[in-house]
């Protein structure tokens, strides 16, 4: 009898070894006694670090595997479709209501996170991630999509209207994206960048730029390009992508947040309500907030800002990330939302009417 | 037996013939169904909806989409220019490609017929970005055609094609100029020798030549370039997007937006169909006008 119960429990802790490696690409040492979570995230983008993943490993018993989307609308039908399957989901927090509403979300009890005590204020609890004084989404990660200039060439860069100076003309780039640019925009004629009432005044704005546009950007790698070739001086850029640009290619460039403040985008990690793990959950969630993890990924790799205020002043005080992404500017931003499918569509209409009337 | 089997011999044959036809033709149809129709029959499909089914939105039917260009008048203009774009890189390919056909047919054999066939194909095996990008470093200002001017005229202005018009058309000249060569090629090859030399020997000189004998024989080639050139150059994205700057906004780039930014698919879907309807009615009407010869291409 016990050599029977020995052997099934053999078999046992085979069969979950088996799966285990099968489904992650490692071979856990404790298999048998570690709980295993999935994250899903894009890839690379921090929770599939390796030399991370075997700390959390170690400090917990934990071990994580990953699945990845490449949109956000495959993120939220993955959660949909696969429930029990994932424990713990990146959702750009302009997602995450959209995603509670679904009832996809559990609520993330802060108190149980130590790490989400130094979380910055106006991050932590952002309209973006609460729904009824709950909080569904632990922020993690922010950054700014807003002004860049050649250090030198440009002066009294203090307003997006640089964007409409004919000392400049020729030299301004925009990012092809309609989100971004009505929010310029909406920005520049004193509206919200989520939910503008003057759909036209920010249009006249946009097309008035046609005589600086010189062309229209839409991945890091074409902006260095043509950055490093002289072909613009002013341009809206990504605060991730300019801490690159200066850092890797060495590029003259120079990030502002102008007067009108800027774009905010904010990441939270969430716990779908179909997880089986989420104490373990809650453990990476912490982990992830953790400033040592944050400092080494920021570090070694390169990484948006972190929303923990103690990651940040942990950050050497030379850190290009930490100069661009200064905590002051956190109250200048607005930061993209949720936003109704109707609306997106107006977005993309009126952003392709002015790019039409940049090319006639 | 053999008596037998004799008379029903060449219905027999027949039957197996036709087996062997449907046989070979098998395989391309069925992968033309699979390959084209299906998706072009989901893109159909799409365009009569109010949006893209996904996740856990319901159908709507809608011929909204098809109103497009009266509710956005401004693809009036996205269009146009798109294809006057098709007219620029067509009529240049056709300026470039009939002669350098011409040149192959008649002046080349041989080895030094393949080894300039094999430069002429050479576009086809680069990746379409890898040589957008390669122009992009050709075209900009300092790049290599600037500094190539500057080499032989120190004193001449800064020469940048970068984000312009002419860039556009140059990419894409240099992406579908094979086809016309080929094409033409074809044509041109299969005019007698005889020909030209009856009409040299009844007194024609070379221009009448070219004009009443080569340029009609080979008008079929012309027209079938054109026709393989026309389509995709309207509906082209990557270059004008790449190599045009803040100009390059063609109905290609309109589309491709309302599928990987807008996330609108039934618009991308009905303004591709659209264009689609544009493109078989200008052909349509061509080939009424062009002499009855091509009008059976």
């Amino acid at each position: 009898m016990a050599i029977a119960i020995n052997r099934r429990s053999f078999n046992a802790l085979l069969a979950s070894g088996v799966t285990a490696a099968a489904s992650s690409g490692l071979m856990p040492r404790r298999a048998a006694a570690a709980t295993e979570i999935t994250v899903l995230n894009w890839k690379g983008y921090g929770t599939d670090e390796a030399w991370a993943l075997k700390d959390f490993a170690a400090a917990t018993g934990v071990t994580v595997k990953h699945d990845y989307f490449n949109s956000e609308p495959e993120m939220l039908t993955k959660l949909q479709t696969n429930p029990g399957a994932y424990d713990v989901v990146l959702i750009n927090s302009a997602r995450t209501q959209q995603a509670q509403a679904a009832g996809l979300l559990d609520p993330i009890d802060l108190a149980a996170a130590p790490n989400a005590k130094d979380l910055a204020p106006a991050l932590k609890t952002h309209a973006n991630l609460m729904v009824d004084g709950k909080t569904y989404g632990l922020s993690w990660l922010w950054g700014m999509n807003s002004l860049a200039i050649r250090t030198g060439k440009v002066t009294g860069a203090d307003s997006f209207a640089i964007f409409l100076d004919p000392r400049y003309a020729g030299r301004l780039a925009l990012l092809d994206d309609a989100a971004t640019e009505i929010a310029v925009g909406a920005l520049l004629t004193g509206q919200d960048i989520n939910n503008p009432k003057d759909m036209k005044a920010i249009g006249d704005k946009l097309k008035a730029m046609k005589t600086n546009v010189k062309l229209l950007w839409s991945s890091e790698d074409e902006w260095n390009k043509a950055f490093a070739a002289d072909a613009f001086d002013i341009s809206v850029f990504w605060s991730g992508a300019a801490v690159r640009s200066k850092k890797q290619s060495k590029l003259p460039v120079e990030f502002i947040v102008p007067k009108e403040g800027a774009i905010g985008w904010l990441d939270g990690l969430s716990i779908p309500k179909s997880s089986k793990n989420k104490d373990a959950a809650l453990k990476f969630i912490n982990y992830m907030v953790d400033p040592k993890f944050y400092v080494a990924w920021a570090t070694q790799a390169g990484a948006p800002a972190s929303a923990n205020t103690a990651a940040m002043s942990e950050l050497p005080a030379d850190d290009l990330n930490k100069q661009i992404h200064k905590p002051e500017y956190l109250s200048k931003l607005q930061f993209m939302s949720p936003m109704p499918d109707d609306r997106r569509q107006a977005f993309n209409d009126l952003w392709e009417e002015v790019k039409a009337g940049y090319a006639k | 037996m053999a008596t037998r089997i004799a008379p029903s011999l060449p219905a027999r044959l027949s039957s197996r013939r036709a087996w062997t036809t449907a046989g070979l033709l098998i395989p391309a149809y069925g992968w033309l169904t699979l390959a084209v129709f299906l998706p072009l029959g989901a893109m159909l499909f799409f365009s009569f909806l109010k949006a893209a089914p996904f996740g856990d939105r319901p159908l709507v039917f809608t011929f909204d989409q098809y109103l497009a260009f009266f509710r956005r008048p401004y693809l009036f203009d996205v269009a146009w220019r798109s294809i006057e774009l098709g007219l620029w890189t067509t009529g240049l390919c056709a300026l470039i490609g009939l002669p350098a056909a011409l040149a192959l047919a008649r002046a080349t054999r041989g080895r030094a017929r393949q080894v300039l066939f094999l430069l002429i194909i050479l576009p086809f095996w680069t990746n379409g970005l890898v040589r957008i990008f390669s122009w992009t470093i050709v075209l900009r200002e300092g790049g290599v055609l600037d500094q190539a001017l500057h080499l032989v005229l120190p004193s001449a202005p800064g020469l940048s094609l970068l984000y312009s018009y002419p860039a556009i058309v140059i990419g894409l000249v240099h992406a579908y100029l094979p086809y016309m060569i080929l094409t033409c090629y074809l044509s041109v090859a299969a005019i007698e020798d005889s020909v030209v030399e009856a009409a040299r020997s009844l007194g024609a000189r070379t221009p009448a030549i070219f004009w009443k004998i080569i340029l009609p024989l080979s008008l079929p080639g012309l027209v079938s370039g054109a026709i393989l050139i026309f389509v995709p150059v309207i509906g082209s994205f990557m270059e004008p997007r790449i190599l045009g700057g803040r100009i390059g906004v063609t109905m290609g780039t309109v589309i491709e937006d309302q599928f990987t930014q807008a996330f609108n698919w039934p618009l991308g879907a009905a303004l591709s169909f659209i264009m689609l309807a544009v493109v078989l009615l200008i052909f349509g009407l061509t080939s009424r006008i062009l002499p009855g010869r091509v009008a059976s291409f």
